[in-house]
């Protein structure tokens, strides 16, 4: 017998299906929806860092052309206080105008309905709130009180201390990295209306189910009584769950029963839809003088509002990519007047990978030893802390590849010795990453009479090319062609799924995806080719499936490759190349994985050298938060970036996808750091590394060489 | 929303006749600035007359070897622009280093000269800023001021001038020209920006009313022989955390003439004279430049966030100097 085998669509390079309508316009964001009768929310925040509301003086605002109705804490329905939701507890800010307390600057303390933006906006504006101001502090210092260690945020095996005193070698750095702040080219908007007694929600976001499910339960809604769907989304990053504006809308739209859209300024977006907290971390590292480590302790601290614990647990990092006698990682948090910090791409780790992979350089550097050299003598057989297998560890891989493709052999060790014209030359190295998660997800997949399929899965797609990775993988699953699969996702009616996020939408909806499509199949082979009018519908949770996985380590990793030209008598740092080759499992579209991993890297080059949000402790609330005041990285300073894979197979693991959204940030500002280093002589151990940061290190090796 | 009235002018007496004395009444050029300064809520005015048509988009050749820019000349084709080129290669260099593509097809000449700081509490309506409203204080002294002033500042304000292009007109001598209703006049450079002390919020000596018309530069022989150099924080689409415009004649190894201004190191493009006086007659050598440098930076009084912009600053002097002295105005670097 002889089989036409059909080609795999995984793997195959493919455009996105909804690209045409982005780049052409056509496809519709969420305040792009036209409604008929739609009015517009706008939100008026807080001057003030700290104190009560006295008064909302309204009613003159209530008289301005246009305006619908003005809602605050005086007047807004009450909402349930207790939820808890798929991710836990909504973020704070979604307890808009319950109280007269200000937490924070920029808390939203009313919202102004009109007819068209421009009229709302003038109104809001307009709306004189008058406050009794408490003093405030948003401080993060070192020595700042109240810091504590939050609910298993500590590590231990052995002792650090013992293992430290017996090195040859120890390294004891600190490092810190500044707030900063997804900010997606999409602001975050929502349009909400009543349509037959159910609640429509036109949103952006990362899982419409969960936004849907936390809506019902704080207006104490049956969860089929709302429905959110978020067709395309411009980006999000950690930043699009549930926030303050969508609360708001609903108010709104309750109150007014029409359609109410509120879309966030850039500044509104600084402000109340979360960010990534500074970080100040020590990182001590006991090494013999062969490199074999006996200690590794990893302290970190960051910053969490007065309202909710909030941990960028950056000491995680460790506790996977190293071996070592002893182990201590620990993360503080320091509550502070500001607002909630959130997910923000790899949260931890790329904050906790500039640390240590910083500090790794630094003791390679102090053992005299090459820094990848250093990574191989302690790369770990098991779990160092848990001692679980590995699913697959190709960390030595990556460096392997990426080091032929870098030509790191011919790397003279030596700082401060490659100078092209004015500018010093530098390269440097990091690992990286992330943990490869699965969770229970709902997919349905109908058979259609024409011979096509629809599948059916409340998935996001924040720009990712999740849509795309999905249709390939049924397309495969159902042994037909892509183009006779459609997706349809970001519907929160489709059922429960996890949300875009955790690296770990393709692994967990792929799966849920694979497993209808096979059910479907099985059906079929049952009932014979003839399909009804309705179609053949199948639909299956992967829960029971993502049990039965065996306890291992499961992660993906990689290999950062930096080159940097340093102007020592500017402090211009620019970044000259950058390389980073990955082991992240199977790949299922080649053109977006690498997209996602290009993007990480330029997120990493951006977090080395750019991102900075800086708050004004006189007032608690930010300085220059627009993008104006807030530098990422321009066209001109990214190079030509080169990202890829080796193989990263495990035969044990029904999907083999691991996720590629974040590893692609991690490790990458250590690699330019280290190569900054490599360049220059100096180590640059506080990000971002700013002209006046190297012009400092400049004057501070003058006065030693003097 | 903020609704105003909007006039397109089509000649100069026109427009400032338009205008009047309206303090509410705000010309406007590529708008680049003041539109999004209306977005923000830091200018407010009642009537904007547009003067993007006006007659003022010549770059033209003056009888005695220098040239006259019109007003509504954009950052574009200033930049372009041959006689420019050959003749103040700095001032194409500044322009080109400014803004991006986009903004740079829109931003006209005027416009350039006032545009406002963006030091970032002036444009935040929420914070007090002396210069947005005077006497509410400058936050910035004890606050965020990275990017501040280190010279000719003062406790009311630290904001820098952002403009690229105004400091290598500063280091050749322009001259502003402007109509008022009571006829034409005219500002030099050094002029045109008043002291900054307890009023921070008086930017210009413009009077009420008047409309720059064009930038004249004089002829200067030794601006041929020119360069801008500018560091920002990112590779491009950024302003200036210090620049120099540098031109220099050096002949047997002796500074015949030179010219230094720098940007982003106060309320205006600063003239360096003090330096210049320092570099001409002297050796042509590394030296000599940082020494020209220190004489102008001796009066710097930086703040704690940007004592860097005194290295950096000097650094810059004796680079650009060295450059120019060993590869002209263009190579390499």
């Amino acid at each position: 017998m002889t089989t036409t085998a059909k080609p795999d669509a995984v793997g195959v390079a493919r455009t996105r299906i909804e690209g045409r309508d982005k780049v052409t316009g056509a496809a519709r964001y969420a305040s792009e929806i036209p409604f008929t009768e739609l009015a517009h929310g706008w939100l008026v925040l807080s001057t003030i860092a700290r104190g009560r509301i006295r008064a909302i003086d309204d009613a003159a605002v209530r008289a301005l052309p246009g305006v619908l109705t003005v809602l605050h804490h005086g007047n807004a329905p009450r909402i349930k206080d207790d939820v808890i939701g798929a991710l836990g507890r909504p973020d704070p800010i979604v307890e808009v105008f319950q109280h007269d307390r200000v937490p924070h600057a920029g808390w939203p303390v009313a919202l102004v309905v009109a007819g068209t933006s421009e009229q709302a906006r003038e109104a809001a504006e307009a709306l004189v709130v008058t406050y009794d101001e408490e003093p405030h502090d948003v401080s993060f210092d070192a020595d700042k009180e109240g810091a504590y260690v939050p609910q298993d945020a500590e590590t231990v095996k052995g002792d650090v201390e013992a293992e430290l005193a017996a090195s040859t070698v120890v390294l004891d750095a600190a490092y810190t990295t500044p707030e900063q702040h997804h900010s997606a080219m999409e602001p975050h908007a929502v349009t909400v209306r009543w349509d037959g007694g159910r609640l429509e929600v036109f949103d952006s976001n990362q899982g419409s189910k969960w936004v849907a499910d936390d809506l019902a339960n704080l207006f104490s809604l049956d969860l089929s009584a709302v429905r959110v769907r978020s067709e395309h989304v411009g980006g999000a990053f950690g930043s699009k769950g549930l926030r303050s504006h969508h609360v708001a809308a609903v108010m709104a739209a309750t109150e007014l029963q029409r359609p109410v859209r509120i879309a966030l300024t850039r500044r509104q977006v600084f402000a109340i839809t979360g960010y990534r907290s500074p970080t100040a971390q020590r990182v001590r590292l006991g090494a013999d003088a062969d490199g074999r480590l006996r200690a590794f302790a990893h302290e970190n601290r960051s910053m969490t509002s007065t309202l909710r614990e909030f941990v960028e647990g950056s000491a995680g990092f460790g506790r996977t990519m190293y071996d070592s006698v002893a182990h201590h990682s620990v993360d503080r948090v320091v509550p502070a007047d500001v607002g909630t910090p959130t997910w923000m791409r790899a949260p931890g780790e790329a904050p906790g990978s500039f640390a240590v992979e910083s500090a790794m350089d630094e003791l390679a550097e102090k053992l005299g030893m090459d820094p990848i050299a250093l990574r191989v003598r302690n790369e770990p057989t098991a779990g160092p802390i848990s001692g679980l297998p590995f699913s697959s560890r190709n960390l030595l891989a990556c460096f392997e590849e990426g080091a032929r493709r870098f030509g790191w052999a011919d790397r003279d060790p030596r700082p401060r010795v490659r100078r092209e014209g004015n500018r010093l030359i530098g390269t440097g190295v990091a690992a990286c990453t992330f943990p490869s998660g699965a969770a229970p997800s709902t997919a349905s997949v109908t058979a259609e009479p024409d011979g096509t399929f629809t599948v059916r899965i409340t998935a996001a797609d924040v720009g990712t090319g999740a849509r795309t990775a999905l249709t390939v993988l049924a397309a495969d699953a159902l042994d037909t062609a892509p183009e006779r699969v459609h997706v349809r996702i970001a519907d929160s009616d489709f059922g429960a799924a996890w949300v875009a996020g955790g690296s770990m939408g393709t692994r967990s909806w792929g799966w849920a995806v694979m497993a209808a499509a096979r059910d479907l199949r099985e059906q079929l082979t049952l009932r014979g080719t003839e399909i009804p009018a309705a179609g053949v519908t199948v639909t299956t949770n992967t829960a029971e499936l993502i049990a039965q996985l065996a306890q291992k380590e499961r992660y993906a990793f990689g290999a950062q490759f930096a080159e940097v030209a340093v102007d020592v008598t500017t402090g211009e740092v620019r970044v000259t190349r950058l390389l980073g080759v990955f082991a992240a499992g199977r790949i299922v579209n080649p053109l977006t994985a690498r997209s996602q991993l290009v993007g990480g890297m330029t997120w990493g080059l951006s977090m080395a050298l750019h991102e900075e949000a800086v708050r004004d402790e006189t007032f608690g609330s930010h300085v220059g938060a627009d993008f104006a005041g807030y530098h990422f990285a321009a066209n001109a300073d990214v190079p030509v970036i080169e990202a890829d894979w080796v193989p990263d197979e495990d035969p044990d693991d029904p999907v083999g996808i691991k996720g590629v959204g974040e590893i692609g940030i991690v490790g990458t500002a250590a690699a330019i750091a280290n190569a900054v280093w490599h360049a220059t002589g100096s180590r640059q151990r506080h990000l971002p590394i700013r002209p006046d940061r190297v012009l400092l290190a400049e004057a501070d090796r003058a006065g030693h060489d003097a | 929303m903020r609704e105003f009235g909007y006039e397109r002018a089509l000649d100069v007496p026109g427009a400032v006749a338009v205008l009047g004395g309206d303090p509410e009444a705000r010309y406007l050029g590529g708008g680049t600035n003041l539109v999004d300064l209306m977005k923000a809520g830091v200018e407010r005015p009642a009537r904007l007359v547009d003067v993007r048509e006006l007659p003022l988009d010549r770059v033209e050749p003056t009888a005695d070897g220098g040239l006259r820019i019109g007003a509504t000349v954009t950052n574009s084709d200033l930049a372009a622009h041959p006689e420019v080129r050959r003749r103040y290669p700095a001032l194409a260099q500044a322009v080109l280093a400014g803004a991006s593509g986009q903004l740079r097809n829109m931003a006209t000449v005027g416009g350039n000269l006032l545009q406002r700081t963006r030091c970032a509490y002036f444009t935040d309506i929420g914070k007090p800023c002396n210069k947005r409203v005077p006497g509410s204080g400058c936050p910035a002294v004890a606050g965020e001021h990275r990017n501040g002033a280190i010279l000719g500042a003062s406790e009311h304000c630290v904001a820098v001038h952002p403009s690229d292009m105004g400091v290598a007109l500063a280091a050749f001598d322009a001259v502003v020209t402007y109509e008022t209703a009571a006829g034409p006049g005219m500002l030099a450079l050094a002029d045109f920006y008043r002291p900054v002390g307890d009023t921070p919020h008086l930017e210009t000596a413009l009077p009420a009313g008047a409309l720059i018309t064009g930038v004249t530069l004089p002829a200067a022989p030794v601006a041929a022989h020119s360069r801008y150099r500018k560091v920002r924080e990112r590779a491009s689409y950024a302003f200036a955390v210090g620049s120099v415009a540098a031109a220099l004649d050096v002949q047997d190894g002796v500074v015949r003439d030179a010219r230094l201004a720098f940007g982003a190191v106060a309320s205006r493009p600063w003239r360096a004279t003090a330096a210049e006086r320092a570099l001409i007659g002297g050796p042509a050598d590394a030296d000599a430049y940082a020494a020209a440098a220190d004489a102008e930076l001796a009066a710097a009084q930086p703040l704690s966030q940007n004592t860097y912009k005194v290295p950096l600053i000097r650094n810059l002097v004796v680079a650009l100097l060295t450059e120019l002295e060993q590869h002209g105005p263009e190579g390499a670097r």
